[in-house]
């Protein structure tokens, strides 16, 4: 009889869940049947939380947006190479110079690849990497704050796509470059590109306690496109590896001039051995120009530097540093294994995968079994590196993940689907549909020594039908795996922002604890902060007028200002004394030429005001912070250039 | 004698808990605050449970009209208190080495028990007295003035002890740490009056047996 109850309560929850209604107490049955059922592995009841973070990059939203696994909800998209209206950033007189580069203010990129510092092989948490491809840049993004600290622009490069990968004790975020391009730029025929042009890899150093950036050298290598790149670890550590393709470097129809050679490479980099050459006086000076912006969490400001010069390596100078390995068709993805000892290459123009051994390799450099030269550079013989080859049966392999299990996971664009397949063995375990035009993947940790083998997220560049249909233009789709038995098994499918390219991902309990609540108002550093609502004040200098305004639920202080005139410029220092989690109020004024301001519990931002009218204009908390936000609100009086009135202003007279 | 001495002794220096741990403790939690906001009772003043909550306590009273929590300096009790408590502390001991050399008998261990629990009950009439007034005492311009069903000004006096509703919040106040040291320390100092009257009558009876 007992069993017989339990049997109905099951059949009522699949109703129920068929109904649609959702199973809303979140208490998870022992019921077999319901507990190996897809719904129930993503369902995070409410109040619950995901047991990972996963970082997809925006692609041409320029940022990066942060996502809970397995439930693929969006918590927070991280404003970092576009301006972003929302908070503020790139708006903000603070945030500005982040975009600042050698072009000028360049209020948008393409970003790609995240990447999460490392310590010894293994995912730290302290920060996040990522590159904009467009206006060369990488950024690097606290995982305390969840907010961009620091870009640093990538000079001698174009289309900074084999980026921004770590080394394994995030000695080095690596950007290199897709596109080659005259070093330095220079007017000249373009059909002149072979032999000329250059490909700079930039090994931009991290300092281990600030994380600043710093670029350390770039090796300007033949002019061939550098696609992609990861870092050898374990065993292969002091290695970076990167697929090239155009090594026919052609520099026009290239879909099918750069498809003609059999083999292109993947570029086996020794940067330790490159390192120790620049330390010991290596290397060439070369007149630069590129922006470095950092942020700081203390003054919430964000300053740029101009650097002026870049050492420059000449990858022939530094023997044994530098080595191509055949690679089959064009490979775009280049992947190295959690023990460091394969290197995948993912050959987008073919059915099979290149496995090359990191110990082959080793030996045949020590054999010194070369098969020619490119421009200097010693070519290996592919029989020689070769560890294997997956015969997948799947079409346009692009990118390869890890479980820590021995197992690897290729992504296949051109036949939408998964294909899980055994180190070693090369033979095919299991391959699943992803819905549709597969990129890349992500498993959290997948890049590291020590993947978290339970999820596997696809991201996909078409959507079509997968959603309810918004015209034309539609998000992407990403489809979240469970990869921890013999099969993967399609839990879900969630749509994702911008297009994200490349994802990292890490067990929840590694950030969550550490995530600031708050700004710490005794710590605020801000050359224009209001630090107690007594100093709250207006001043004038010229036509300029600096407000010094802070605010607590619910009001601005002070909230009537006198005396700006037609044609000032008027700074709005805002400082939220709130010291309370989740607490933001947001600025804006009418006819604001910028965005909005929302500012954190203990920030200070600003935002500059170009009055054009006389009157009384309004402004306001943008953020509903309390129940009586309608009433924060506040007026400034705008009176004619030639007016006397006096600056005044004033709370609750 | 000479056990309860030393009960006595060490009964009073559970009473030094209280310069260090909280003597009560309110919690305040609502649906927005998972993590409740909270204050603890010191003998010498309120602190935070969590950094900046009497700040966010103060923050969402004012709504109501509530005055700021006061600070050490503003409340006569906050200075008065740990001289209370560190006077007492040292007539226990005093009466508990005097027992010991058998000066003084066992009645002056309750003695202290009675002045203390007189003491304590003061304080607890006084703290009670205290939030009453900062619960009905409300600034008339309050943003929010809400009324009883009867029509009556309602009130935010939050509980002596145990839990209450207040509006959207659930306010928790139950001893602390220092009340239970101190609680201890009384038991102690019970326990001492009962080991010296029970010794003191196996004496007498032993005198009695004996002539």
């Amino acid at each position: 009889m007992k069993n017989y109850k339990h049997y109905v309560f099951a059949l009522l929850g699949v109703g129920l869940l068929l109904a649609g209604c959702g199973n809303q107490n979140g208490k998870s049955s022992s019921n077999g049947a319901l507990s190996s059922s897809a719904a129930e592995k993503v369902y995070v009841a409410p109040g619950e939380q995901d047991e990972y973070y996963a970082f997809l990059s925006g692609g041409y939203s320029g940022n990066l947006t942060v996502y809970g696994l397995p439930s693929g909800r969006m918590f927070k998209e991280i404003p970092v190479f576009s301006q972003f209206p929302t908070s503020g950033y790139g708006y903000s007189e603070e945030t500005k110079p982040m975009l600042n580069t050698s072009f000028g203010f360049v209020p948008w990129d393409d970003s790609h690849h995240p990447d999460i510092s490392q310590t010894n092989g293994e995912l730290d948490g302290r920060w996040i990497f990522i590159n904009g491809n467009n206006t060369p840049r990488i950024a690097r993004i606290s995982l305390s704050t969840f907010e961009t600290e620091e870009i640093i622009e990538v000079p001698n490069s174009a289309g900074n796509h084999s980026s921004s990968f770590i080394t394994e004790n995030t000695e080095y975020v690596v950007a290199g470059t897709r596109f080659s391009v005259p070093v330095p730029q220079r007017d000249m025929p373009i059909n002149e590109y072979k032999g000329n042009f250059k490909g700079a890899l930039s090994f931009i150093s991290v300092d281990p306690e600030h994380g600043h950036l710093d670029m350390k050298f770039q090796l300007l290598m033949p002019g061939f496109n550098y696609d992609l790149s990861h870092p050898g670890r374990g065993k292969s550590h002091g290695w970076f590896f990167f697929t090239t393709y155009n090594t026919e470097e052609a520099n026009s129809l290239m879909e099918v001039n750069s498809s003609q050679n059999d083999k292109d490479f993947i570029a086996a980099i020794n940067w330790k051995k490159i390192e120790e050459y620049v330390n010991n006086g290596g290397g060439t000076k070369m007149p630069a120009n590129y922006a470095h912006n950092v942020y700081d969490e203390h003054s919430h400001t964000a300053t740029s530097t101009m650097r002026k010069e870049v050492l420059t390596v000449d990858p022939t100078k530094v023997p044994g540093a530098v080595f191509f390995l055949p690679t089959p068709k064009s490979p775009h993805g280049c992947d190295v294994d959690p023990t460091g000892q394969y290197i995948i290459g993912n050959g987008k123009l073919s059915a099979d995968l290149t496995v090359h051994s990191f110990d082959k390799m080793i030996a045949a450099i020590e054999g010194e079994k070369f098969d020619g030269e490119a421009y200097g550079i010693p070519i290996l013989k592919f029989e020689d590196v070769l560890a294997g080859t997956v015969k997948s049966g799947g079409l346009g392999p692009l990118h390869t993940e890890f479980d820590g299990k021995g197992n690897a996971y290729t992504t296949f664009f051109i036949s939408s689907e998964v294909v899980k397949w055994k180190l070693g063995t090369w033979e095919v375990i299991d391959r699943k549909p992803t819905f549709y035009s597969v990129g890349h993947l992500m498993i959290p940790g997948g890049n590291s020594r020590k993947p978290f083998g339970k999820y596997v997220v696809a991201m996909n560049k078409i959507t079509k039908d997968r959603y309810l249909p918004t015209g034309p233009e539609m998000e992407h789709s990403a489809q979240i795996y469970d990869i921890s038995g013999e099969k993967m098994e399609l839990l879900y499918d969630f749509p994702t922002h911008g297009e994200p390219h490349y994802a990292a991902g890490c067990p929840a309990e590694l950030l969550a604890p550490k995530s600031k609540k708050i700004y710490r108002l005794t710590e605020n550093k801000h050359e224009f902060a209001t630090l107690t609502p007594n100093d709250a004040r207006v001043e004038r200098n010229g036509n300029e007028v600096h407000i010094y305004m802070s605010t607590i639920r619910s009001h601005f202080t002070p909230d009537n200002i006198e005396g700006i005139k037609v044609g000032d410029k008027v700074y709005f220092h805002i400082t939220n004394h709130e010291q309370d989690f989740d607490v933001p109020h947001g600025f804006s004024i009418i006819g604001q030429n910028t965005s909005e301001l929302l500012v954190m519990p203990g920030q200070t931002k600003t935002s500059i005001w170009e009055p054009k009218k006389v009157g009384v204009w309004p402004f306001y908390c943008t953020d509903f912070c309390s129940a009586l936000h309608q009433e924060m609100q506040g007026y400034v009086r705008v009176s004619p250039a030639n007016s006397n009135i006096e600056l005044s202003w004033s709370l609750g007279e | 004698m000479k056990k309860a001495s030393i009960l006595m002794i060490v009964g009073p220096l559970f009473l030094l808990g209280l310069y260090v741990f909280p003597l009560w403790n309110i919690m305040l939690g609502a649906p927005q605050y998972p993590e409740p906001l909270g204050m603890n009772i010191h003998i010498d003043g309120i602190r935070d449970v969590n950094e900046f909550d009497l700040q966010n306590i103060d923050g969402l009273n004012h709504y109501i009209g509530m005055r700021k929590l006061p600070k050490p300096e503003e409340m006569w009790e906050f200075s008065t208190f740990p001289l209370v408590i560190g006077g007492m502390v040292f007539l226990g001991l005093v009466i508990g080495v005097l027992g010991y050399f058998k000066k003084v008998s066992y009645g002056w261990f309750m003695g202290w028990f009675v002045l203390m629990s007189v003491l304590g009950v003061l304080g607890m009439y006084d703290f009670n007295a205290w939030m009453v007034d900062y619960g009905t005492n409300l600034d008339p311009n309050a943003i929010m003035k809400l009324s009883n069903p009867d029509g009556t000004p309602m009130s935010y006096k939050p509980p002596l002890f145990g839990h209450a509703k207040m509006l959207n919040f659930g306010v928790t106040s139950l001893p602390s740490t220092g009340a239970w040291m101190m609680f201890t320390g009384m038991m102690l100092i019970l326990a001492a009056f009962f080991v010296g009257w029970k010794a003191n009558k196996a004496k007498k009876s032993k005198i009695h047996s004996s002539s």
